[in-house]
């Protein structure tokens, strides 16, 4: 089975977000790869240990995305493939269509892709990759069951859950509850400096810029106000539930 | 010519969604005169619905009403889609940024080739421009962006714009036969309704949320109570999902839901970075909380340092008092 993990580096989910000359700063900054498709690597990994299969994790992005590639690979996956992009310009249309054009030479079984990033958190690219290469799609699943040509999966849908089956190749994306990602092991990282890792440009791809031109631009970043420490109510539990009401509807108006 | 809006409308429950209605502020705040509605429903036995709907739409609402069409198949929706876009050429299409807008979206957007901006919180005009603001790092910054030209796909965060208002002239309503493919990829062959009756959490005016603090599934309980007296959503921290004490779907934080209520109670949660990043935009947050010290405390506008067991069913017991 020939398994691709779509794979994205975000700024580590600790980190503060700071604003200077109207841009987000990385100053300093640690990078990890997208926490969700973290459970996108791993299911990979659970699904070529059952059917045999080779995993290729491709991320686009700026040089520094070779470390995300990187810890996947010392998780177990195979290969890694960067196509380098400077993120500056890029939207969801374009590496999609990065994607699309790098995958579209390649022959896949089954891709995998992170719910959505917490970074820029649009939650695009991986459908869209779907519909780029005309095959079915199923967001947001929590269990995958795969029987020859066919998948079974499980999503999570606000709360319920859906059972479909799908036809392969297929792209799914990973919600949390699929599994339970591994941290690389030792032997793992070094075996993972061995691995192939292949980079390459959007015009080794048969893409020239305006087919990869971003559809939307950004205007401004702002920061949401500051929240300030509010009031710690005191008395008795009975007195407090007493106040806290009357506050709510005295000076918050909201019940 | 002017522009044409198209938003997809969701049914839930047998009824209109909120989002939807919020979706058609949206486009009654970014158009201009000239400019049509159209409104795209689909779904099985909803006639009804269509009536309501297209009290507020000002253009046309196109009905599609088939038993196959009853839950949301990403394929046979998809196909539904590209057959209303061949009697509506849209330039804009709007969605709630729901479980159903989020699969639906990027699709429509990679098959119209469009830009799309995701989970939108609010929207402005400027020198002729529209300009969307949406979160990133799950709140932790607000971006605003336009798009460079068309087509265009926006899906609207739930309860962040004001529904839409009834229109004077009721919109026409169209209804078009869905021809069932034979042939689709993905088959939905069951679902599990955890949700019915509740109040969705990403649309709910009231969140009580509970983190590891709770202890266990029982835990909850007191919780429950509260949100229903309140008619609100249970939500959780990590910590709590990571445990098992409740569903991953009720996570709220950077990795989980993003919630904008008009309270937020905060029960036994310590107040991690990540977490507050899913709930800092509440209006009011409220925090229960045994530790002086919790991080929770610096965000929460009203704090109350004590046992939740203890705490939380007096609340209740007082809420339950005001409200009737
Ligand atoms: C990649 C990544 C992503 C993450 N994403 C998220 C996310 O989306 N959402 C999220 O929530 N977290 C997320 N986290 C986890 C986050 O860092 C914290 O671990 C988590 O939020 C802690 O949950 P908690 O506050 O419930 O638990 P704790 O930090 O253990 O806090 C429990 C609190 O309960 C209080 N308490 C205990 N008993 C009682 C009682 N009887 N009455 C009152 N108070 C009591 C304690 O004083 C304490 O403050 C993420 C972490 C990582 C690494």
């Amino acid at each position: 089975m020939n398994i691709f993990v779509l794979l994205k580096q975000t700024f580590d989910t600790e980190e503060k977000i700071v604003i200077e000359n109207g841009k987000i700063s990385d100053d300093g900054v640690k990078y990890v790869m997208n926490p969700y498709d973290e459970y996108a690597v791993e299911e990979a990994l659970l699904q070529r240990d059952q059917h045999g299969g080779k995993i290729t994790v491709v991320g686009v992005g700026p040089d520094r995305t070779a470390e995300a590639l990187r810890t996947a690979l010392a998780m177990g996956a195979d290969e890694a493939v960067l196509i380098n992009h400077d993120g500056a310009e890029a939207d969801e249309y374009t590496i999609s269509r990065l994607l699309a054009a790098y995958l579209g030479q390649q022959s896949y079984d089954l891709i995998l892709g992170g719910n959505f990033s917490v970074d820029s958190g649009g939650g695009q690219v991986a459908v869209r990759v779907a519909r780029l290469l005309d095959i079915p799609h199923t967001s947001s699943i929590t269990k995958l069951t795969i029987n020859g040509q066919q998948a079974m999966v499980q999503r999570d849908a606000e709360g319920d859950t859906e059972t479909l089956e799908v036809a392969l190749p297929a792209v799914f994306t990973a919600q949390q509850g699929l599994n339970e990602p591994r941290y690389p092991s030792l032997p793992g990282i070094m075996k993972a400096k061995k691995k192939p890792f292949q980079q390459l440009a959007s015009s080794e791809l048969g893409l020239n810029g305006s087919d990869t031109e971003a559809k939307t631009t950004r205007v401004s970043l702002s920061l949401p106000p500051q929240r300030q420490a509010g009031r710690i109510l005191q008395g008795d539990y009975a007195q407090q539930a007493v106040e806290l009401v009357h506050l709510l509807r005295t000076e918050a108006k909201l019940i | 010519m002017g522009k044409t809006y198209v938003v997809v409308a969701e049914v839930r429950g047998g009824s209109l969604r909120q989002v939807t209605l919020e979706a058609l502020q949206a486009v009654s705040i970014a158009k201009e005169d000239g400019d049509v509605t159209t409104a795209v429903l689909i779904g099985s036995q909803i006639t009804p619905l269509a009536a309501e709907l297209a009290n507020v739409v000002d253009g046309q609402v196109y009905s599609i009403d088939h038993p196959e069409l009853e839950v949301y198949n990403p394929e046979a929706y998809l196909n539904v889609m590209k057959q209303v876009f061949e009697h509506v050429a849209p330039d804009v299409v709007v969605l709630g940024h729901t479980a159903l807008g989020r699969d639906l979206a990027p699709a429509l957007a990679a098959h119209l080739g469009a830009g799309q901006i995701s989970d939108v919180t609010a929207i402005d005009k400027q020198d002729g421009d529209v300009l969307f603001t949406r979160p990133l790092y799950a709140g932790k910054a607000f971006e605003q962006k336009r798009f460079n030209g068309g087509p265009q796909v926006v899906t609207i965060r739930p309860n962040n714009v004001e529904p839409a208002a009834a229109v004077s002239s009721p919109a026409e309503i169209i209804e078009l036969d869905y021809a069932p493919s034979g042939s689709l990829r993905s088959i939905v062959k069951d679902i599990v309704r955890k949700t019915s009756g509740k109040v969705d959490l990403t649309e709910a005016k009231i969140v009580v949320s509970g983190g590891r603090g709770v202890k266990s599934a029982e835990g909850f309980k007191p919780l429950e109570e509260l949100a229903d007296v309140l008619h609100g959503a249970v939500g959780a921290s990590r910590a709590a999902c990571d445990a098992g004490y409740c569903d991953y779907s009720m996570q709220i934080g950077q990795t989980g839901k993003v919630v904008t209520p008009e309270i937020y109670i905060a029960c036994g949660i310590s107040g991690a970075i990540q977490h507050l990043a899913g709930m800092s935009q509440s209006r009011v947050i409220i925090a229960i909380n045994k530790d002086p010290e919790a991080p929770i405390f610096k965000v929460a506008d009203y704090g109350i340092v004590g046992d939740l067991f203890e705490v939380v069913p007096l609340l209740t017991q007082e809420f339950r008092k005001v409200l009737v």
